[in-house]
């Protein structure tokens, strides 16, 4: 039985403990959450800072155990950090001791990969985020731009069922996202999986997305959810289509009376 | 092309060179200044030459020492101890400090005894040492090692603690276990403060060397100070401590380049 689902999450809800003082009851991010991700979906989850979305994708990664509901993906229930769950985090998370093409070869060597099959497949990795010549560089040496497609290779690299992105461009400029934002949906077209992108960016999770889920302010559930119905193609043309243009402004008022209940919450 | 590279590198090489010499003796400066004026307030008479021996008086009883082989069978007898001592903590330090810093039952363990050891001046523990291990080897080495010990166990914990969590979970993620991302990512990621740690440490091997030796031994240079000192012979005392220093400051240097070599990854493009 193939399942047809990439990701499910049902009555997921968090609680950060408190510390002493005015926040003694503690933080509850995430109130009875339930989604369901489909298999080798580009699902972007969009909401206002702090609605704990970011939170919802370590739950998923496994980085946080779940306190309430449960979290599976097809190979079960989700409890730790796996292979299976690879995640690209905002800034990087490169290991700077490490050349660009040792980061790549990380995942692989972990999986018991011989080494010359690892450099092999880091090298393909390298070439299809457009990093060739620079293997031997050391992150530092690199603009920002670079050291996030190097860490988009090194999760790449180890060929995840899913793919978890925490808003991976947010720290790149303008132009460089928008690249970045073109790259990684040809990449994803060329080897589908699962794609969970967290963002607060709408055009981004319009212009990435096959579906996006709309969060609620703190504590955050998922409060709408929108099919972008823009098909597989996505490129210079999508940000003119009438239905981007639409579907953006729908998504934005969405987006703006939760951050809106969000300031009037306090936060 | 490649021809006219080396050369253009070969010629800022050249006056990179000159640069350099001169910017060396622009920092050893002040030392130069501190040897001219003790050469001149021995010369002058304000101080006694037994008091203050000249460098000149110093340079000849370095020489008499070196050739007698008495300098060199010392400095080897007090530089392996120290070698062995600060090796020691090293291996213990670094590894106690990042299991503290990732295992809880060994904070708990290993937290008071750090607090309360690392501000004990380790030379008063001196006479206690010597009824434990003797007048050998062992109660020099021993008090090396936990003087330097606490420097590269304090320092390998606030490493491991400083470590970005996003890099241990991106390890994980890409499949690590919990032994290799002690090993592999947070040794690796908390080595520049180990290695500041181990410089601290190196330092104080010196002090404690020489202190040590003063104390309790039979040779080695802090003994060699000590017994010259003693006989009244202050050339020569002098030169054993100038000695120690500039072997000090050596060492330091030394491992002050193997730090920038190790964290070349470091540097900015």
């Amino acid at each position: 039985m193939t399942a047809d689902f990439g990701i499910k999450i049902e009555g997921v809800s968090h609680a950060y403990p408190g510390t002493q003082g005015l926040n003694a009851a503690g933080t509850l991010a995430l109130k009875q959450t339930d989604l369901l991700i489909r298999h080798h979906e580009f699902h972007a989850l969009l909401g206002p800072s702090g609605c704990g979305k970011s939170t919802l994708l370590y739950l998923i990664g496994g980085f946080i155990p779940v306190q309430t509901g449960s979290i599976s993906t097809q190979k079960g229930p989700v409890t730790a950090p796996g292979p299976d769950r690879s995640i690209v985090f905002q800034n990087f998370a490169l290991f700077p001791w490490k050349t660009v093409l040792e980061n790549v070869m990380y995942g692989l060597q972990k999986k018991g990969l011989p080494e010359a099959e690892c450099r092999d497949i880091a090298q393909a990795h390298i070439k299809l985020v457009q990093l060739s010549g620079f293997e031997q560089a050391y992150p530092s040496q690199l603009s920002g731009g670079m050291q996030q497609r190097a860490a988009i290779a090194r999760t790449l690299a180890v060929d995840p069922d899913i793919l978890l992105m925490d808003e991976p461009f947010g720290a790149l400029d303008a132009q460089t996202r928008r690249v970045m934002q073109e790259e990684l949906r040809m990449i994803w077209k060329r080897r589908p999986k699962t794609v969970v992108f967290v963002t607060h960016d709408v055009h981004e999770a319009v212009f990435l997305a096959d579906r996006i889920s709309i969060m609620s302010a703190r504590p955050g559930r998922i409060e709408h959810q929108i099919d972008t119905g823009l098909g597989p193609e996505r490129d210079e043309s999508t940000l003119t289509d009438r239905r981007f243009v639409e579907l953006g402004e729908q998504i934005w008022r969405l987006v703006r009376e939760q951050a809106v209940l969000a300031s009037r919450g306090g936060l | 092309m490649a021809a006219g590279d080396m050369r253009s590198v070969a010629a800022v090489d050249g006056r990179g060179s000159l640069v350099a010499v001169v910017a060396l003796c622009v920092r050893y400066l002040p030392v130069l200044i501190m040897l001219a004026v003790w050469e001149l307030v021995g010369r002058s008479g304000l101080v006694s030459q037994q008091m203050l021996p000249g460098i000149g008086a110093i340079a000849a009883a370095f020489l008499d020492l070196l050739q007698s082989g008495e300098l060199v069978v010392n400095a080897w007898r007090s530089l392996s101890r120290a070698a062995t001592g600060l090796g020691l903590a090293v291996l213990v330090g670094m590894t106690v400090g990042l299991l503290m810093a990732t295992r809880p039952l060994f904070r708990t363990l290993f937290n008071p005894l750090v607090r309360i050891l690392y501000p004990m001046p380790k030379s008063a523990l001196i006479p206690l040492v010597m009824i434990w291990f003797g007048l050998g080897d062992a109660s020099k080495i021993f008090l090396i090692f936990l003087g330097c010990l606490l420097p590269v166990i304090v320092s390998a914990y606030n490493g491991a603690r400083g470590v970005n969590p996003f890099i241990v979970w991106s390890a994980t993620s890409l499949g690590a276990s919990k032994e290799q991302v002690l090993r592999e990512i947070i040794l690796p990621a908390a080595l520049p403060d180990i290695l500041a740690g181990c410089r601290t440490a190196l330092a104080f091997s010196f002090i404690l060397m020489v202190s040590s030796e003063f104390v309790i031994a039979k040779d080695g240079l802090g003994f060699l100070i000590g017994s010259l000192g003693d006989g009244g012979n202050y050339p020569a005392m002098f030169a054993v401590i100038l000695t120690v220093a500039s072997t000090g400051f050596v060492a330091d240097r030394l491992f002050g380049s193997f730090v920038s070599h190790r964290l070349r990854w470091k540097e900015q493009a």
